[in-house]
């Protein structure tokens, strides 16, 4: 059974959002790391990259596949792990601590429409 | 198998030879410079001198040939055994292909020679590009591309030359199935169209209402394979085709999955507008490794105004590729061709249900040359025991001597284990490959760990991919 940690939301694309002001800080969850396997590379965009609600922001490898990440939120990128660069292990060791993008949200409302942990916990098994 | 790693430099000793060359002198050239007492060396003039000592591994003939024959021995291939790679097709090559390849007439052809003096090599094309067009329904092919990827580009230029020769350009998107292969958004993307995704259904099948949606007037086309990913017949092809045409849009064929077809149904009678042939799967080519291969693009009415193809031209793709697959075409004749996608499917379905109570099986129709396992029903797992992945049983399948299936692939199953037999192994070849899979089922469930230790028996045990990844050594 994966970890799935009550303070955060998740989309169903398997991200999670942990919500610290107007900041989203974005990574994805320990069921799609398991699913995943050994990750390899991440394909992550630049501070100051918009992305929007739904629409891919990157992209993670591992040896199984490679993985679209779809962004939970609208807004600007303000911060980037640049440590997953050289370590995209960091996200199968502790995918709730590996944290990939931060944005600054340009409409708080759509955090409505990502899931609880109770929610989430339905569609991760 | 024995392990054998040695490089031929490793196996020099200094002086020892295989054969004694004759002294330069012999030759005329240096028998009339050297009769006047000139060295060998001032014979030569001094920017054709080597200026380094020559490099060579000093060894014996037996030294040579044992050590080609060891590294050929340390290799896995169709000629040495069962190869059910899913989604690639590897049947028996026939080795009167390889003789008419190699025959000096055609292999030693120049491709800038004078067209009066390669009129063979034309008729071959000729009659490559009417057989082909008889199989498929296609109007004409062009033999350019030298691969499937390199045809996708291709008959996806000539869907965008469609659109533009009509002023049509606002067409952009090109619609894709999510159980594609991953070739087919990449090729698209390339060509500078946008890629949108259709769901399939629960029947692995592409879901027409869920296609609806998506034409319009900015759809440039469809691409699919079928049968598809899954090894299942796309039925509601023809209801797929009158609504893409009914939108302006083109259909575009991925031939990876022709070989159940072959001679049986038409790409064109679907409603294919434009499609790749893999001459190296379908039509039997030695393939895997990175090639050679052969992706020839057909085209129907609609799009046959586009292909502009110089048919004088030296220069048609993989001419090697293309000989074997007309001497195979040839070889079988019309009515044998028809027997091999029959054959295929039969070899698929009877594998499959032979193996349904061991290894989940997602979607129970009948499929068509390939078909998708989603892992072991009993994986083995209980407390202080990991289960067995589609991965161990892949590993284990080494250690009795058969290739792997395709693993992990397509994505739509987390444990997907992608079986393809071809139509040309015995019926007793596909029961031992059912007894052997059966017999590592049983071993999982008893103890997953046998599986999680495989290969036992094979040179190399189980390379680090992970670190190979994130670590890869791309310069010595």
């Amino acid at each position: 059974m994966s970890k799935i940690l009550d303070e955060l939301l998740y989309s169903e694309s398997h991200e999670w959002v942990k919500v610290d002001g107007n900041i989203a800080i974005i990574g994805v969850s320990d069921f799609a790391q398991e699913e995943m396997g050994d990750i390899t590379y991440v394909d992550a965009p630049a501070e100051g990259d918009t992305v929007a609600k739904g629409e891919d922001f990157g992209a993670l490898e591992s040896v199984k596949a490679s993985s679209e990440l779809y962004s939970p939120v609208s807004g600007n990128v303000v911060a980037v792990n640049e440590e997953l660069e050289d370590k995209p292990e960091l996200i199968n060791e502790d995918p709730y601590g590996a944290w990939i993008i931060k944005v600054e949200m340009s409409d708080k409302s759509e955090l409505d429409t990502l899931l609880s942990a109770a929610a989430y916990a339905e569609i991760a098994q | 198998m024995r392990y054998y790693d040695k490089l031929i430099f490793e196996l020099s000793h200094p002086g020892r030879t295989g054969y004694s060359l004759p002294s330069v002198q012999q030759y005329p050239f240096f028998a009339e410079k050297c009769s006047s007492g000139v060295a060998v060396d001032a014979a030569v003039p001094a920017n054709l001198l080597r200026k380094s000592k020559l490099e060579l591994p000093e060894v014996s003939e037996v030294d040579v040939v044992r050590h080609y024959t060891n590294l050929s021995q340390m290799n896995f291939g169709v000629d040495t055994g069962f190869y059910p790679l899913g989604s690639c097709t590897m049947k028996y090559n026939p080795k009167i292909n390889e003789e008419i390849a190699n025959h000096p007439a055609f292999a030693g052809l120049h491709p800038l020679q004078p067209a009066e003096t390669v009129k063979g090599a034309q008729a071959v094309i000729d009659g490559l590009d009417a057989a082909l067009a008889a199989i498929t329904g296609m109007k004409h092919f062009t033999f350019l591309p030298c691969a499937g990827a390199h045809g996708e580009l291709t008959g996806l230029m000539l869907m965008r030359e469609y659109h533009m020769a009509r002023n049509d350009s606002a067409r952009v998107k090109v619609i894709v199935p999510d159980s594609a292969h991953g070739t087919n958004p990449a090729s698209a993307a390339v060509c500078g169209l946008q890629i949108v995704e259709v769901k399939s259904g629960a029947d692995g099948l592409v879901d027409v209402e869920a296609l609806k949606p998506l034409l319009g007037p900015d759809v440039a086309g469809i691409m699919m394979t079928n049968p598809n990913t899954l090894g299942l017949f796309e039925r509601q092809i023809g209801e797929i085709a009158r609504l893409v045409h009914e939108c302006g849009g083109l259909l575009y064929y991925d031939g990876a999955n022709m070989n159940p077809l072959l001679g049986k149904v038409r790409p064109g009678d679907m409603g294919f507008d434009i499609m790749h042939l893999n001459l190296h799967k379908t039509f039997s080519t030695p393939h895997g490794g990175g090639g050679p291969g052969s992706g020839p693009v057909g085209v129907g009415e609609r799009v046959l105004p586009y292909l502009r193809i110089p048919q004088t031209s030296g220069f048609h793709g993989n001419f090697g590729v293309m000989l074997r697959a007309y001497a195979y075409i040839l070889m079988l004749g019309k009515q044998n061709v028809k027997m091999a996608g029959p054959l295929a499917t039969l070899s698929a379905n009877y594998i499959k249900e032979s193996l349904k109570d061991c290894y989940k099986l997602p979607i129970p129709t009948v499929c068509k040359h390939e078909f998708v396992f989603d892992g072991l029903i009993n994986d083995g797992a209980r407390e202080g025991k990991t289960g067995a992945t589609t991965l161990d049983v892949a590993k284990r399948l080494l250690d009795y001597g058969f290739h792997a299936p395709t693993i992990y692939f397509p994505l739509l199953f987390h444990q997907a284990l992608m079986i393809e037999p071809t139509e040309t192994e015995s019926l007793e070849t596909l029961d031992e490959f059912i007894a052997v899979m059966k017999k590592i089922a049983a071993e999982a469930a008893e103890d997953p760990d046998i599986l999680h230790g495989a290969p036992h028996n094979a040179p190399i045990g189980r390379p680090d991919e992970t670190a190979a990844a994130r670590n890869p050594i791309l310069k010595a």
